[in-house]
């Protein structure tokens, strides 16, 4: 190489430099795709850990007992669980879900099939970006000032003031999500079903939400596996409770992360190992919720594709 | 036959019927009031709370609510009359509490957060790139209250620890940010576990920024001779700022918010302290650890702190999405 | 007599003598009163304040099939969705003039678009079936007007049959509506169009997203079914228009050069026999000929 360079004439000096700097531009490159790749490895080490450790330490107490029976004292170590908390986070998400899939299905309908371009959609889109923000603690200060205390609706800690706090977590992340799938509804089909003679309601209801279902489910799921696993707003709603409560109103109600919250911050390894394997199940169940979101998501897309 | 009666006939068939003319008026008004609810219940929330807390706005005043440093909660039951209540509500420990946790979480999150995004749009072979984001993205759906009990049973006591007493035995052990004793539960290691929980987050908003860059605008540069370094440098950096700055209040508001996680590792006194290894509280986590114990003249206090949290996280969001709005609306994945 | 419009005062012949702006729009071998199915008086379309097409007037005979020709952005798919009132989906759009449909102005305030549409159908560019079954896409129009059972599968049956498609769907008409092919995909949406057994079926460029096989069995299907139903077909290919229409109305764009805007108007209107080999108009015959456009 070096000879053919120095055929050349004029030309060999400033290509040598090049050559120099062409070393140190190859070198700097290498080094930043190990920074790059490092960063990457560095970023997954938690996220993997957490995941190994939840399951390491979750799977001894992961068993039937947690299941059935309801907590007696952080030190028994045979017959107590968190079947109360199981219960309540049951009834909470079955009074929460329809709440913020009505609600937010419809608010989505709104913004994708009537709203467009209104000044009402811009308000009611920038407050849904909003809700996303609002920290949960503050619905949860929300709903105990306005559902549970007797200055409000009064109708005291329970299931149905933790289900009203959870669906407004819920609620924003239906609307949007939802929103862009029906945005991905083409105008097309829209089109085929007016010149149909539908109606816009028929079109909305016949045509754009079934082919959207799959996408609109996948919101949904998205939006159960966040109110699942939210704590805080139930500490100040549902409050929590030592045994299985089935009614909806009037007695305050536990629920599995407020178990896991409970059981976390006290001395006993019985207990503690107990909100490991409470952990455990409610990492399955957002997880489960999330995957299943994405896989329906995915094949929303591919049959998207097709319209 | 009469072409009288026919077109008669097809008049009243194209007017339609009556039924048929209100079911769109109808089903359309259902779903605005969907839409106006939706605003309603963010008006409800704001006008409740504030009403709430009245009392102790206007007995410290909402600067002197902001930057008291002495919160002192009474067991009294006033609710109303700001003259009868007993306490001293100053919220700022916790309001730099909030933010020293959440700026210790940025600091580490968003160098981490860019690079992940940078590898994953620009470095990864192209078989992983998907499968890569999509863990990163599903991991951020684990509640807080697991990131929470993991920090405090396992991250902080046998990672964390370790890490801070060599920190604290070096010279920065001299400087008054690392500052002994070190504890299990300090503002650094909430900040720490927060970096951790907003990670995901961070990187799916950044990695739709890079996303968003022109790939020809790119090619151009390979085009020139230009390293990958070289483009990511001069190229995607330069033109994804906003972007990235964006993602970052994002993530921020994200961390102000983030209430168990912080409430099981920030410590829980109700004072502060300049060193990163102090135990003190958050505004969320003081909320959520002193309410079930609280008396009503309290709970107008958390009310209070309440209030003061959705102003941060209002502000700091609106700026957030101003300056990701040209990448678009973040899609539904990326709101989790 | 209690519809004005439908009595002697029939426009036809005056309009073959209107003075257009542009000049005169021909229109020749005029239509049997009773044969009329459109008659279109000065319509002009508007998006917002731009004007897509002006003062077009002609008529449309019942079971024929009608061709509307002319360079792309002449507005003739504009037009042909304002005889359906499918204009009204875009916002902004507005229609000038009368468009009467067997003597009644379907702009009529009393009107019901709805109701215009099930009798009006329309058949689009691009295949566009609902990500559904083959049988739930021909099945929706019926359902609409409350149709089920044995009743539905019967209508459901005709209209494959009709549109030529019952031969090689009747063994999987549970399957999407999206795993057929593209020509097979059109047939279908035909088949979904003549289900609500409409009068007439608007195609706007149908064949455009097709290859040549699938092109020329739509226009089989075309001759076949114009004994039932009265078709206007918008299409860019002029041996598609002189292959299978009766009548031809050739649209040409007129260029604003002050405005930087384009509006397209009717130049000529008659048997497609006479446009294609007689053209009247010296645009007409340069546009068949292949000189502009």
């Amino acid at each position: 190489m070096t000879t053919t360079l120095t055929d050349i004439p004029a030309a060999p000096k400033s290509l040598k430099i090049s050559d120099k700097r062409a070393q140190r531009r190859k070198f700097q490159n290498s080094l930043a795709s190990i920074a790059l790749s490092s960063a990457m490895v560095v970023a997954c080490i938690p996220l993997i850990l957490i995941l190994f450790v939840v399951i390491q330490r979750g799977i001894a107490a992961f068993n039937l007992d947690l299941f059935i029976y309801e907590q007696r004292t952080f030190r028994a170590t045979e017959e107590a669980g968190f079947a109360h908390g199981f219960v309540g986070t049951a009834l909470i998400m079955a009074l929460a879900i329809p709440m913020a899939v009505l609600v937010g299905i419809s608010t989505a309908v709104y913004l994708v099939e009537y709203g467009r371009g209104t000044k009402l959609a811009t308000a009611v889109r920038f407050v849904t970006d909003v809700m996303t923000g609002v920290p949960s603690i503050f619905v949860g200060l929300v709903v105990y000032a306005v559902v549970v205390r007797g200055t409000g609706l009064g109708l005291g800690f329970g299931t149905l003031a933790g289900a009203i706090a959870i669906a407004l977590v819920m609620l924003p992340i239906v609307v949007r999500s939802c929103e862009e799938m029906l945005k991905l509804v083409p105008d097309s089909i829209r089109n085929a079903s007016a010149g149909l003679g539908s109606r816009k309601w028929q079109t909305t209801t016949r045509v754009v939400l079934p082919a959207s279902a799959p996408g609109l489910a996948t919101g949904s799921m998205l939006a159960v596996a966040r109110g699942a696993g939210e704590t805080a707003p139930l500490l100040l709603t549902a409050l929590g409770s030592l045994f299985t409560v089935t009614e909806l109103v009037g007695r305050a109600q536990a629920s599995l992360p407020q178990l896991i919250y409970q059981h976390a911050r006290q001395p006993f390894p019985p207990g503690l190992e107990r909100a490991w394997g409470g952990a455990l199940a409610l990492v399955i169940i957002t997880l489960l919720f999330t995957i299943l979101a994405r896989t329906l998501g995915t094949k929303y897309n591919k049959i998207r594709a097709g319209m | 036959m009469s072409t009288a009666t026919e077109a008669t006939t097809l008049r009243s068939q194209l007017r339609g019927t009556k039924k048929g003319r209100y079911a769109d008026p109808l089903f359309k008004s259902l779903m605005t009031t969907a839409g106006v609810f939706v605003l309603f219940l963010l008006g409800v929330m704001i006008v409740r709370t504030t009403v709430d807390a009245w009392p102790v706005f206007q007995k410290e005043g909402f600067f002197g609510f902001l930057f008291g440093m002495q919160w002192t909660a009474q067991a009294s039951n006033e609710t109303t009359n700001p003259d009868l209540m007993l306490g001293t509500y100053g919220a700022w420990p916790f309001i730099y509490g909030t933010f020293v946790t959440a700026f210790i979480a940025l600091v580490i999150a968003l160098p981490l957060a860019i690079a992940t995004a940078l590898y994953i749009t620009q470095a990864a072979p192209r078989r992983i790139r998907n499968s890569l984001s999509y863990w990163v993205e599903t991991l951020a759906a684990v509640p807080s209250i697991v990131y929470g009990l993991w920090g405090l049973l396992f991250f902080v006591p046998v990672v964390l620890m370790p890490l801070f007493a060599w920190l604290e035995s070096t010279f920065l052990g001299d400087t008054f940010l690392f500052e002994g004793p070190v504890r299990n539960v300090s503002y650094l290691a909430a900040g720490t576990v927060l970096a951790i929980m907003i990670l995901p987050i961070m990187t799916a908003i950044i990695r739709e920024v890079f996303s968003a860059a022109p790939q020809d605008e790119l090619n151009a540069a390979y085009g020139m001779g230009a390293t990958r370094w070289e483009v990511i440098r001069q190229v995607l950096l330069p033109r994804s700022t906003s972007g990235i700055v964006g993602g970052t209040m994002l993530g921020m508001g994200r961390a102000i918010g983030e209430t168990i996680a912080v409430a099981m590792l920030v410590g829980g006194s109700q004072r502060m302290g300049y060193s990163l290894f102090f135990g003190g509280d958050s505004m969320a986590a003081h909320i959520v650890s002193t309410f079930a114990d609280a008396y009503p003249e309290t709970i107008i206090g958390l009310m209070a702190i309440g209030v003061a949290l959705f102003l941060f996280t209002f502000f700091i969001n609106i700026l957030a999405r101003a300056l990701v709005w040209r990448v678009g609306r973040l899609g539904g994945d990326s709101a989790v | 007599m209690s519809n004005p419009a439908n009595t002697t005062e029939r426009p036809s012949v005056t309009m073959s003598t209107r003075e257009l702006a542009s000049g005169t729009a021909e229109v020749s071998e005029e239509i049997a009163p009773s044969n009329v199915v459109f008659s279109l008086d000065d319509v002009s379309v508007y998006y917002n304040k731009f004007r897509a097409v002006r003062n077009v007037s002609f008529e449309i005979a019942k079971h024929e099939i009608t061709a509307l020709i002319g360079p792309s952005g002449c507005g003739k798919s504009t037009l042909l969705r304002s005889l359906n009132r499918m204009n009204d989906l875009i916002p902004g759009a507005r229609v000038e003039g009368t468009v009467l449909y067997h003597g009644e102005n379907i702009y009529d305030e009393e009107i019901d678009p709805v109701e215009v549409r099930r009798r009006i159908g329309m058949v689009f560019q691009k295949p566009n079936p609902f990500p559904k079954s083959i049988y739930d896409n021909v099945a929706f129009g019926p359902k609409l007007d409350g149709v089920k059972g044995s009743e539905l599968e019967g209508m459901v049956e005709e209209a494959l049959k009709g549109a030529a498609l019952w031969d090689e769907v009747k063994n999987k008409l549970k399957e999407s509506g999206h795993s057929l092919s593209g020509g097979q995909q059109q047939r279908l949406c035909i088949a979904r169009a003549i289900a609500v057994q409409p009068e007439v079926v608007l195609m706007d460029e149908p064949c455009s997203a097709l290859d040549p096989i699938a092109t020329t069995r739509i226009e089989d299907l075309m001759q076949q079914i114009k004994n039932d139903y009265t078709i206007v077909i918008v299409t860019h290919n002029m041996q598609q228009a002189a292959r299978i229409s009766d009548r031809t109305a050739f649209f040409v764009t007129e260029v604003n050069n002050e405005s930087d805007t384009r509006t397209g108007t009717l130049v000529e209107y008659g048997k497609t026999s006479q446009i294609f080999v007689d053209p009247h108009d010296k645009r007409t015959e340069d546009y068949i000929s292949g000189r502009f456009g």
